[in-house]
């Protein structure tokens, strides 16, 4: 929603600044400044386009920067025919590109104004210089970052300027290091200049500043830059090492939290209530398509709240995958308690029969679940870059966790629960219906696992394979952690996380993950049941 | 009511006949194709819009009058994304069903799987995906791209100034046989063009990996070297999701590292959220996108045939579109079904592909392709950004590796698949 809100926004703003430029300057003088740009357009032909963006931006036309953006947008089409350019505004009306009126009958057959990556990076940089006077926070920021990229030394008086007008104290920063990086990328700026420009830009972390400082320590010529840069380039890459460790270690939480939750749900029906579930994955696959579903709802129905679909799909994923949960215990397992064999094939069974009947149900080919806002995108504290998804996935394992407990801690249901897996007989003289709470152990485990799928449709494929990348995993984290115990799944997946993070880097991905697996294997051999074996008469029952 | 293993497995075995669909027919005297493509298990998610597409070619034919005067039937199995099965699936078509040609597998290791099967019985197989090279079968017609039709052009795209100039390099894939090749491939190629040892980085990952953020991480500090750096992506199948996600999470830019990748298409893009990954690109021999009339009339027939206006078209659906029209006018030049007579009418046979040109199948097997490089929009398609002149021979072994280098495939005059023109002998 957000994007969405900027965008237009955005769009607002380069309307009215247009607008405000438009009666400064005559419009009959700047239509003909864009005539001869605007023609190259008709070639369809990428040099011929750099030359089109580079004259317009240049042309002082009011209109160019609305035309640039319409470029990137692809709603800057051209008819070779009738040999006219035309921009597709927000409302889909078409207006003459040269004078941003709207046109009677635009010609029939428009395609768009083809780009590529180079051309990406020209618009960037040209925009960047238009929009440092804008009078949007974001825009002025984007257009800081564009010109440290672009480091043409045309724009250095610019940024000058930029420097001195500017109030917001993280935009100027952004200024003074795309204005060190001109300076160094400029034939003609003073050593000093240089230097200064250096001093300046070794207080920043990033690779992009790093990068720089490579590529001009590549060309550099004399002893004291060169100097000046290599401790500069040590320092970043020191600092860099020293939060390497502290990066890995957040990737391991993060990647410990996507274990937990894909797993936490298996710790109830395979942990507590020892049914070893082979159709565990398939109830995090039908959370995500519940995502979907309801993803899809919104999308038709209310797009401008997408960012609560989520908020809707947990409690929907839940309840839906809790019922399959349910419905396979009363259908299948309660005929086969006590025969582990035969419940691993059954369930396992009942896997591939979910598979197959989403694959026909929603065909075999991913679906697309959206990120909302607050999940996407990614953010520094420290040179320690984390993702807003992947935080919020931590966070929300947690709170599932605590939930969890909370549910087996302080109500009647969980209490039911702890009596019938310590002792059935005996909960059953109590007068529980022990038949009914494993209904409902399996309910909770299942629609967990739901709610796990909520979670992994954001970072993973929507697919009906979904399910089965994690149910190996699951298992190992169960096992290791100790059968029956919560806490031992909780400290197992960020322990196997965190571990599996800090291999990563030394070992690679392939091997990390054999490495894993053999460290299980062997701790099994040493620790049969797990990390936090389950002690006293219970382990018998 | 007690469910017993046998039940379970009915249940599966039911579901499984129900989504194989087409209904095998049980007329008198008509033609059978054989259709071996995986309906379900991991590899459905691409392999089930082939066998559509089998389906409907099969029925346009039939509409046409069929073929030699009869008509055309396929019998469509499952392999079930299992490697063993393939080649069990494969024997049953041709002994059982006794089909005349058999298009289908995806998977190089499902192709390796089928092989002995196809020389034993002697039939053709038509293998529409691109893979690794460094092969050439009697029995196998290799419709979709040699690496020297798809990896080489990508780089070679990539180093000029249009591409960006890039100077440093990672090689990311998943860990097997295609990545794995291609990625020998393309680094002997690159040093052979100077790129330094330190240049470039190899990354191989797991089948399905879901958390990219170490080895993005990774490729952003490689690419902090002060070097335009770019990405070769032969990431497989569902991998690829979390790994685009993670990189425009981090923010990285197609402008900044962009990835070109081998195996994303438009298919793969039709489950993603596009709007950040506008620019990276992929190399392929046939965008949805190019505009072409056999290519509009194409999609047309495919959007009526699924009934679904969303549905989008790729590039081994293409491949399938030229091996079977290729097939048909070799049946009738040889004016039999016979494997051997088709096999040897087959090569030289010329068929209009769906972007304008005419490719031709050629003694090695391989056929003439266009190479596209496109770039990923914001509504999921490409944009073609450049493409080469004419057609790209495809060739089966490649120049670039050792021991590779110096074999030739030539199924006319040397009757052999890896003849070594070093010592004059067939069979390196």
């Amino acid at each position: 929603m957000r994007g969405i809100f900027d965008r237009w926004t955005r769009r607002v703003v380069a309307a009215l600044f247009t607008l405000g430029l438009f009666s400064a300057s005559p419009s009959v003088v700047a239509a003909g400044l864009l005539d001869e740009p605007l023609a190259r357009l008709h070639a369809d032909s990428f040099p011929e386009t750099t030359k089109a963006i580079e004259e317009i931006a240049r042309s002082g036309a009011p209109e160019a920067e609305t035309l640039l953006r319409a470029m990137v947008d692809r709603r800057l089409l051209f008819d070779a025919s009738s040999k006219t350019v035309v921009v597709k505004d927000a409302s889909d009306k078409f207006l003459d590109a040269r004078t941003l009126k709207p046109l009677a009958s635009p010609p029939a057959a428009l395609s768009p104004v083809r780009i590529n990556n180079r051309l990406r990076g020209l618009i960037d940089a040209e925009l960047g210089t238009l929009a440092l006077v804008s009078p949007d926070r974001t825009r002025r920021f984007e257009a800081a970052d564009a010109l440290f990229r672009s480091r043409k030394a045309s724009d250095l008086k610019a940024v000058e300027q930029a420097i001195a007008r500017e109030k917001d104290g993280a935009i100027a920063t952004a200024l003074r290091k795309a204005h060190s990086a001109i300076q160094l990328a400029r034939d003609d700026a003073s050593l000093s200049d240089k230097l200064a420009a250096v001093g300046e830009l070794a207080a920043f972390t990033d690779t992009d500043t790093l990068g720089l400082l490579n590529q001009t320590l590549a060309s550099a010529q004399q002893p004291e830059l060169r100097t000046s840069l290599e401790a500069a380039i040590t320092r970043i890459e020191h600092q860099r090492q020293l939060l390497a460790g502290v990066q890995n270690v957040i990737y391991g939480l993060s990647l410990g939290s996507v274990l937990l939750l894909a797993a936490i749900g298996l710790a109830i029906t395979f942990g507590v209530m020892g049914v070893i579930n082979m159709a565990h994955g398939e109830m995090v696959m039908l959370g995500a398509y519940t995502t979907f579903v309801v993803q899809e709802a919104f999308r038709a129905w209310a797009p401008a709240a997408f960012d609560f679909s989520l908020l809707v799909a947990i409690p929907l994923a839940f309840v839906f995958t809790g019922l399959v949960g349910i419905a396979i215990e009363r259908g299948i397992i309660r005929f086969l308690y006590g025969r582990p064999l035969e419940t691993l094939l059954a369930t396992w069974g009942v896997s591939l029969v979910l598979q197959q009947a989403v694959r026909t149900t929603f065909g075999p080919t991913n679906r697309e679940v959206g990120n909302p806002s607050f999940m996407s995108g990614g953010f520094e504290v420290f040179g320690v870059s984390i993702t807003w998804g992947r935080l919020w996935i931590i966070v929300f394992t947690l709170l599932v966790f605590a939930g969890l407990q909370l549910v087996l801690r302080a109500t009647r249901l969980g209490l039911e629960m702890r009596a019938v897996t310590q002792n059935r007989r005996m909960a059953g003289s109590m007068g529980i219906r022990s038949a009914r709470v494993d209904a409902l152990t399996f309910g909770l485990g299942s629609g967990i696992a739901g709610i796990a799928g909520v979670a992994l449709s954001q970072i993973d494929n929507v697919s009906p394979n979904l399910g089965q990348s994690y149910i190996v995993d699951s298992f190992m984290v169960v096992v290791f952690g100790g059968v029956g115990n919560l806490w031992g799944t909780f400290v197992s997946a960020f322990a196997l996380g965190i571990a599996n993070k800090l291999l990563e880097p030394v070992a690679g991905a392939v091997l990390a993950k054999i490495f894993i697996l053999v460290l299980l294997i062997l701790f099994i051999q040493k620790r049969p049941r797990g990390l936090f074996a389950l002690k006293g008469r219970a382990v018998e029952a | 009511m007690s469910i017993t293993r046998r039940r379970v497995l009915g249940g599966v075995a039911l579901i499984a006949s129900l989504a194989m669909g087409a209904p095998v027919a049980l007329a008198q005297d008509t033609i059978k194709v054989g259709v071996l493509h995986s309906l379900s298990g991991t590899m459905a998610i691409s392999e089930t819009t082939l066998k559509d597409v089998m389906l409907m070619l099969i029925e346009e034919q039939n509409k046409k009058g069929g073929l030699l005067g009869k008509k055309l039937e396929a019998v469509v199995v499952d392999p079930a994304s299992n490697w063993p099965l393939f080649a069990e699936k494969a024997r049953e078509l041709i002994s059982q069903k006794k089909v005349s040609a058999v298009f289908g597998c995806w998977t190089s290791v499902s192709r390796k799987s089928v092989l002995p099967v196809f020389k034993e019985l002697n039939n053709i197989l038509f293998y529409p995906v691109q893979y690794e090279g460094e092969e050439s079968e009697r029995n196998v017609f290799y419709t979709g791209a040699a690496p020297n039709q798809q990896a080489i052009p990508a780089v070679d795209y990539l180093m000029s100034k249009d591409g960006g100039e890039v100077k440093r390099w990672v090689l990311a894939g998943t860990d097997y046989v295609y990545p794995r090749t291609t990625n020998k491939i393309l680094e002997a190629y690159l040093l052979a063009k100077g790129v330094a040892k330190e240049d470039i980085m190899i990354n191989y990952t797991p089948f399905g990996h879901s958390d990219w953020q170490t080895i993005v991480a990774d490729i952003v500090k490689f690419g902090s070297a002060g070097k335009k750096t770019a990405v070769v992506s032969t990431i497989n199948g569902d991998a690829n999701v979390p790994f685009y996600k993670e990189l425009a999470n981090k923010g990285v830019k197609a402008t900044d590292i962009p990835v070109v990748a081998f195996s994303v298409g438009e298919e793969e893009l039709a489950g993603v959220d596009t709007k950040n990954l506008v620019g990276h690109l992929a190399a392929w021999n046939y965008f949805q996108s190019v505009k072409d009339p056999a290519n509009d009339a194409f999609i047309t027939k495919w959007k009526d045939f699924t009934k679904n206006p969303k549905r989008v078209t790729n590039d081994p659906m293409e491949a399938h579109v030229i091996g079977f029209n290729m097939w048909v006018k070799a049946v009738e030049k040889a004016g039999t079904v016979d494997p051997d007579k088709v096999i040897d009418a087959i090569v030289g046979v010329e068929v209009p592909n769906l972007t304008g040109g005419v490719s031709k199948m050629l003694p090695n097997h391989h056929i003439t392709k266009p190479v596209m490089i496109g770039e990923i929009r914001a509504d999921g398609q490409f944009d073609v950004v450049w493409q080469t002149k004419g057609l790209v021979p495809g060739d089966a072994w490649s120049d670039f590796l050792e021991g590779s280098k110096d074999l030739e495939a030539d199924w006319v005059g040397k009757k052999c698949g890896n003849f070594n023109t070093k010592t004059n002998k067939c069979g390196s």
